[in-house]
């Protein structure tokens, strides 16, 4: 009786729900394929442009899966991307490239561990904290850039972070392969993951058994800064400058993509890969709407329902 | 034998100026399985929390192994060997039993963890505990069975010496239940000790070296279980605490004609089986029974939360078909909840706010909720319910327990319920709040309302009860007149014997 019951268990944990952006990705690629096939969809330079596009929503999502499975929430990832742009691109002008990447990622790794202090020191709820910090953050990108775009002109910066390929591979993709890669072997096979899955999965349970909780709440705030601030590097490299805007609107794109990935809102369980997958997604519905020669009011729309119905479709328990 | 594996003495604890451990003494020798009894409020828990490094003792000392320690948080505890099986709250369900198991211990290779390993490792320590468990299946996919065991081996995998066990079998079957005791054995075989918490007696005869019993906080005896009988243990758990508060006000009650509410061969869920009962008007009716006996269930059952398996409801004689709380509510029936601080209360809302929650729809005139009127009715419960609170604008969590119960209860009142079920309605508040809310009940069956209070408490039940239904298993095993019961003790052996 006893093995028929632990059957029965295994078998639930088959669950296609975490599958479900492996299906939709090929299902809506498949879709994308057929119906644009004239329009030019899976020309290597269509699929290449996709891959930059979804590049930077992508490396955020690696980190934003870190903070939902530990059962927290980042919204100031787009402000914090479009700050370290802009002091990166500040750095840069004035003390070279190398003074420039460690100034972006300064930038991040003070605003994330500022959003982890205050979530674990002051028992602040992470939506409230990374709300407020999105406008802090965002607003500090304008007024020391007076709102004005931050040229970049280090060829080499730029190559390096988002405009340069090595062959026919563009720099934004290996940057991607790495981020995930770095990310999905942390979250599966380091103490670190594992206690991240913990924390997310029942707070108290962990602390009861010695994991550091408010040490991991601390950390996954942090991380996501660091990474955030990346992204911002990635943008301005991209986009060959610093600017205030970079990310606008980022965050929301970002936690979609996580939880299209098979993310559990409520923390627990996570897959970096899901989360990347489900960017690739969001990226794919993008520019194949575009291909269809949709307005972008309509593509706006399909997307938010794309993402409800896939959002839905994942959590039903 | 050697030295003791603990030995607790002189310990004292007292929690913002009310003394709840009054120097008591415990020990427990090594590869002995110790019960530990006593009831509510008796400081079992306290004291093992103490032992866990949950809580630091104020005065006393312990030693482990004959050498005195120092145990000032869970971590030196486990560094001690001493590992707490708790019900479910140190598992993680969204991991595999493996990944908890080894959880922050996790084994590696080349700096990463090797889930094959733990897997492996898990595989072993259920064989050596005879139970056949996937250590790769989910832990929120089992049963609470095989939470347990994965509890216990997660102790066992931190070497650990000295078992905590906390009720262990309330939430288990009694297959499930047997074989706790078969490993028990086991690890007892094993050399190691167990601290047994347990208030079913029948588990403490069968399974028990020795049996220390506590009361008010103080340490009342301790003998081995082989010399002493249910009677006396019971005598040591009750003292002498039937007088003043908790003396039976006897009442009248008319059990004629049409019952409030007939409960005919109801079950639910597997907790609730067959049950049957009536309640009158102005009566009231306690429900007795162990932890696991299927009382919050059948409380549940008739108010709608859990489904209806089979048999019927009946209110004034006729079949009210309940199938969400909202039907119960219309048919005059209120439940207060066991755990009212999260069941029962919006904690940062105001009295005021959380008594007029039930009634707003009616507060409403012309889609505005009429706040004068509401700030009315509010003081008016206030006051006949004697809650006692600096205005009706104080937030909720400010007051006592005991005042929260009765916010709760006039919350319920607002409806104007005909029938009032009340889980644990004393469950931790002090004994004077204890006799207001008794008063509370008592008025309100005076009233005509019809009351069903389910205890743990035999003092608490036989201070209010017309009749008392004793459930067993999720059956009725016996009803009880309340004129039929002398003494305390009378009903604690019916209860345990059921």
């Amino acid at each position: 009786m006893q093995s028929r019951a632990l059957e029965r268990s295994r078998n639930l944990r088959i669950d296609w729900r975490q599958y479900l952006v492996y299906v939709g990705f090929i299902a809506l690629f498949l879709f994308f394929a057929i119906t644009l096939r004239d329009s030019g969809f899976t020309t290597t330079n269509n699929l290449l442009n996709i891959a930059r596009q979804t590049a930077i929503i992508a490396t955020m999502a690696v980190a934003m899966t870190f903070v939902i499975a530990a059962g927290q929430i980042d919204l100031s990832v787009g402000a914090i991307a479009g700050l370290a742009s802009v002091t990166t691109a500040l750095t840069i002008a004035r003390f070279g490239p190398v003074a420039g990447v460690a100034a972006g990622l300064l930038t991040g790794l003070l605003v994330g561990a500022v959003n982890g202090l205050l979530v674990t020191r002051l028992l602040m709820p992470s939506f409230l904290v990374t709300l407020g910090m999105m406008g802090v953050a965002r607003g500090s990108a304008m007024w020391i850039t007076d709102t004005a775009p931050v040229p970049i002109l280090n060829e080499r910066y730029n190559a390096i972070f988002g405009s340069g390929s090595i062959g026919p591979v563009p720099s934004l993709l290996i940057w991607i392969i790495v981020v995930t890669a770095i990310g999905a072997v942390v979250l599966r096979k380091t103490t670190y993951g594992r206690q991240v899955l913990a924390t997310g999965g029942n707070e108290r349970a962990a602390r009861f058994t010695g994991v550091d909780t408010r040490r991991i709440g601390f950390l996954v705030l942090t991380v996501s800064g660091v990474v955030a601030a990346l992204a911002g590097m990635l943008y301005a490299g991209r986009l060959q400058s610093g600017r205030f805007q970079w990310g606008e609107g980022d965050e929301l794109s970002v936690i979609a993509a996580v939880v299209l990935g098979g993310t559990s809102l409520f923390g627990g369980s996570g897959s970096v890969v899901g989360s990347v997958l489900g960017a690739l997604l969001i990226g794919v519905v993008n520019n194949g709407l575009i291909l269809m020669g949709l307005e972008s009011s309509q593509q706006i729309i399909i997307r938010g329902g794309i993402i409800i119905v896939a959002v839905a479709l994942a959590s039903r328990k | 034998m050697s030295e003791l594996a603990v030995q607790m003495s002189g310990i004292s604890k007292s929690f913002s100026g009310t003394r709840v451990l009054h120097a008591v003494d415990f020990e427990l020798r090594p590869g002995e399985v110790h019960a530990l009894v006593g009831g509510n409020g008796a400081g079992k828990s306290t004291l093992m929390k103490i032992l866990q490094g949950v809580y630091t003792a104020d005065e006393g000392r312990i030693a482990v192994n004959g050498q005195p320690v120092e145990i000032r948080s869970p971590h030196d505890a486990g560094a001690l060997g001493i590992g707490m099986i708790f019900q479910e709250f140190s598992l993680i369900p969204t991991l595999t039993v493996a990944q908890n198991i080894f959880l922050t211990r996790e084994p590696r290779s080349g700096g990463l963890i090797d889930d094959r390993a733990s897997e492996q490792r898990t595989r072993e320590l259920f064989e050596e505990m005879d139970e056949r468990v996937d250590p790769r299946a989910m832990v929120g996919d089992l049963s609470t069975g095989y939470w347990q065991l994965t509890e216990i081996a997660k102790a066992l995998a931190q070497e650990a010496r000295i078992l905590i066990m906390d009720e262990p079998t309330s939430t288990l079957t009694a297959t499930e239940t047997q074989s706790l005791f078969a490993l028990m054995q086991k690890l007892k075989a094993r050399g190691i000790s167990i601290i047994y918490i347990s208030h079913r007696m029948e588990e403490i005869f069968q399974t028990t070296d020795r049996v220390t019993v506590l009361r008010d906080g103080r340490w009342i005896s301790t003998e081995p279980t082989s010399q002493l009988t249910m009677e006396r243990v019971i005598d040591d758990i009750v003292g002498k605490t039937m007088e003043g508060a908790f003396a039976w006000q006897e009442r009248q009650v008319e059990r004629t004609g049409t019952p409030l509410l007939e409960v005919r061969g109801l079950s639910a869920g597997g907790r609730v089986r067959d049950v049957s009962f009536s309640l009158y008007p102005g009566e009231i009716l306690g429900i007795a029974g162990l932890m696991g006996s299927g009382r919050t269930e059948l409380a549940r059952a008739i108010f709608g939360i859990d489904r209806i398996d089979a048999g019927e409801v009946l209110i004034r004689g006729e079949r009210a078909p309940i199938r969400v709380p909202d039907d119960a509510i219309a048919a005059g029936v209120a439940l207060i909840p066991e755990d009212r601080r999260s069941q029962g209360l919006v904690l940062d809302h105001t009295v005021k706010d959380n008594l007029l929650l039930p009634m707003l729809p009616r507060l409403q005139q012309f889609g505005l909720v009429d706040d004068a009127r509401g700030a009315r009715i509010a003081k008016g419960f206030v006051e006949s319910l004697q809650i006692k609170t600096r205005s009706v604008e104080t937030p909720v969590r400010l007051l006592s327990g005991g005042n929260q119960q009765k916010v709760v209860i006039g919350k319920w009142l607002a409806t104007e319920p005909d029938i009032l079920i009340m889980d644990e309605p004393t469950a931790g508040v002090d004994i004077g709040a204890k006799t207001e809310i008794l008063g509370v009940i008592r008025r309100l069956a005076d009233a005509g309302k019809g009351i069903i209070v389910i205890s743990s408490e035999p003092a608490e039940l036989l201070a209010v009860s017309d009749r008392i239904v004793i459930l067993h298993d999720g059956s009725v095993q016996r009803e009880l007149d309340r004129r039929e019961i002398v003494t305390e003790e009378e009903l604690h052996h019916a209860v345990q014997s059921a």
